[in-house]
């Protein structure tokens, strides 16, 4: 299943012009508000009509400006999770789940139980409640479910999780990761966060100012993302858990990780996202300090960015890792391509998103 | 009480549940275009549902009479191919109730329609809802409590209604003669006094069984909605 999206759309002085392909999987959609994420969102899902450009969901035109076909919202067989759940207050969660099962004709799409659904999203004890008496983290599980019932072709989701907090937030991303690992539907993601991308994305658009400016796998593009909290992405798996230190131990490309005890088992995938600014550089092999992560590497490109900081490009065995620093430190180390050195990273700058 | 004021009850519940019951869809269409419509013409539809509230009753009364007497062009026609006779008939007395009521209904179901939340239609729509569908899965159900409250309001209109009634299908006892024809011939003639009074506690029980009604009826719908 693939998605294909090439629109012109210009509203005021706002103009989105937006172009790219996304593989099967979960394909982040990055940026600054006002960057026309949502846009391209609500286009995709007919809630907005393009001026110019094409839609294409998994070979099904959608949008096709150029012979005037436009397939209104309720027979594009798509699955909208709002940023605000919107749930129908008048219905029970069971009956807001089975919402779109009278509308869908024919088969295909993600063949969707009830029981599966609500088994995957851990709702089974909320089905008789209204939805006024859920909390935020169980409203946005429902509509996650609700969407999901729908059998839809493609999910839209629109900062699902942009207005819960930090404990909420952790309740529900395990769940969008099941979601993508095992319903098999394509997911377009729209996240200002840094660390959801990286933890979730399996390919990421990043646009700014209504153009699409990078867009690939989230290892080699979510590292080009100009934030505060900008960094790299590393594939990694539980290699053991240290219980006396409250440790786990990652195995990647670049090296070992040790990073604080992670509630998975040992041999599970995971993704280490390390921000550029907790990544520290020496030139010889340091001793006795605290650091627990010391990675070798070469130094592939220097980028000057704004304030006096430069963003310096490792290459550790392969793997991408980004440090910030500041253009002095830069200057005294004579950082320049090929140059080999240690990245340093503490274990307690690690968080799980 | 005697038969003949028990008739003119009986009528004016008939003709009250007719003209309420018959105009709603219509009252609901109406509210639903001047909620959610743009088009051409929308204040002048707005001004001509409003028109039985500003205009003097018998003034309502009369254009029925010119418009659906058994002469008047739309009278004519509905009798003459349908068989339907609204000039002084119990059907007349519940069309002028029905017009009279109508802006009263219109605009409280239309409140409530503006208070749907249009996000919510938007996400039935992208559950596969066609537009006929979300208004009657989402938009219907969720301004239920205004339509109930405008009914209520139109039912009250049509007991109370006088001038209009009497001036198209005038106060014919057992045909057109409801329970305010009926007070007001009473009060004209002597010793009326105290079967005017009876009437008169008659139709103040009525109205307040009705407001009871619709306040039972919105309750148990809040109560739906809340915490189960």
């Amino acid at each position: 299943m693939s998605l294909e999206v090439d629109v012109e759309h210009v509203r005021g002085s706002f103009r989105l012009q937006a172009h790219f392909t996304a593989v099967p999987g979960l394909t982040a959609l990055f940026g600054r508000s006002g960057s026309g994420k949502t846009s391209i969102v609500d286009i995709v899902g007919g809630l907005i009509r393009p001026q110019r450009g094409k839609v294409v969901v998994d070979g099904q035109v959608l949008v096709d400006t150029a012979c005037s076909l436009f397939v209104p919202t309720h027979r594009r067989r798509i699955g909208y999770v709002f940023q605000d759940s919107r749930l129908f207050p008048h219905l029970s969660v069971r009956h807001n789940l089975l919402y779109g099962r009278w509308f869908v004709r024919g088969n295909g799409g993600a063949a969707a139980k009830l029981d599966h659904v609500v088994d995957l999203l851990g709702i089974g004890h909320l089905l008789d409640r209204q939805p006024d008496s859920l909390s935020g983290g169980e409203k946005q599980r429902v509509a996650i479910g609700r969407a999901l019932l729908a059998r839809p072709r493609v999910v839209l989701m629109d900062e699902p999780l942009a207005s819960l907090d930090e404990a909420r937030r952790a309740e529900i991303l395990p769940y969008i990761e099941r979601l993508r690992d095992e319903a098999g539907v394509p997911i377009l993601y729209v996240s200002h966060s840094v660390a959801e991308v990286a933890r979730l994305a399996t390919t990421v658009v990043i646009m700014a100012d209504g153009k699409v400016t990078a867009v690939g796998p989230v290892l080699e593009t979510l590292p080009l993302v100009d934030a505060s909290d900008g960094g790299s992405v590393l594939d990694a798996m539980v290699s053991r858990h240290d219980t006396a230190f409250e440790l786990s131990v990652l195995t990647t490309v670049a090296g070992e990780l040790q990073v604080p005890r992670l509630n998975v088992p040992q041999g599970a995938p995971v993704r280490a996202y390390v921000r550029a600014r907790d990544v520290m550089l020496s030139l010889r092999p340091p001793e006795e300090i605290s650091a627990l992560n010391v990675l070798p590497g070469r130094v592939a490109a220097v980028t000057p960015v704004a304030g006096a900081q430069a963003d310096v490009r490792l290459d550790c065995n392969g793997a991408l890792l980004v440090a910030r620093l500041t253009a002095k430190s830069v200057e005294r180390l004579a950082l320049a391509p090929g140059r080999p050195v240690y990245a340093v990273i503490k274990s307690v700058s690690f968080e799980r998103t | 009480m005697t038969a003949e004021e028990w008739t003119a009850v009986r009528l004016s519940l008939l003709v009250a549940t007719t003209a309420t019951l018959a105009s709603l869809p219509l009252g609901i269409a109406t509210a639903w275009v001047l909620a959610r419509g743009k088009f051409w013409g929308k204040s002048l539809l707005d001004t001509l549902v409003h028109l039985p509230l500003i205009l003097p009753p018998v003034v309502t009364g009369y254009l029925l009479l010119l418009s659906f007497g058994r002469r008047g062009p739309i009278g004519a026609f509905l009798a003459d191919e349908f068989g339907i006779v609204f000039s002084f008939r119990w059907t007349g007395a519940a069309l002028a109730c029905a017009v009279m009521g109508f802006p009263l209904m219109v605009r409280a179901i239309r409140l409530s329609i503006e208070a749907v939340d249009r996000r919510l239609e938007s996400a039935a729509g992208t559950l596969g809802a066609s537009p006929l569908w979300v208004f009657a899965t989402v938009t219907l159900p969720l301004c239920l409590p205004g339509i109930i409250a405008g009914a209520i309001l139109g039912f009250a209109k049509s007991m109370g209604e006088f001038g209009a009634t009497i001036t198209f299908v005038s106060n014919i006892p057992g045909e057109t003669q409801t329970l305010p024809s009926l007070i007001y011939t009473l009060t004209q003639v002597p010793g009326g006094d105290a079967a005017a009074m009876r009437l008169t506690l008659v139709s103040i029980a009525i109205s307040m069984l009705a407001l009871l009604g619709s306040e039972l009826l919105a309750r148990r719908i809040g109560a739906r909605r809340q915490t189960a």
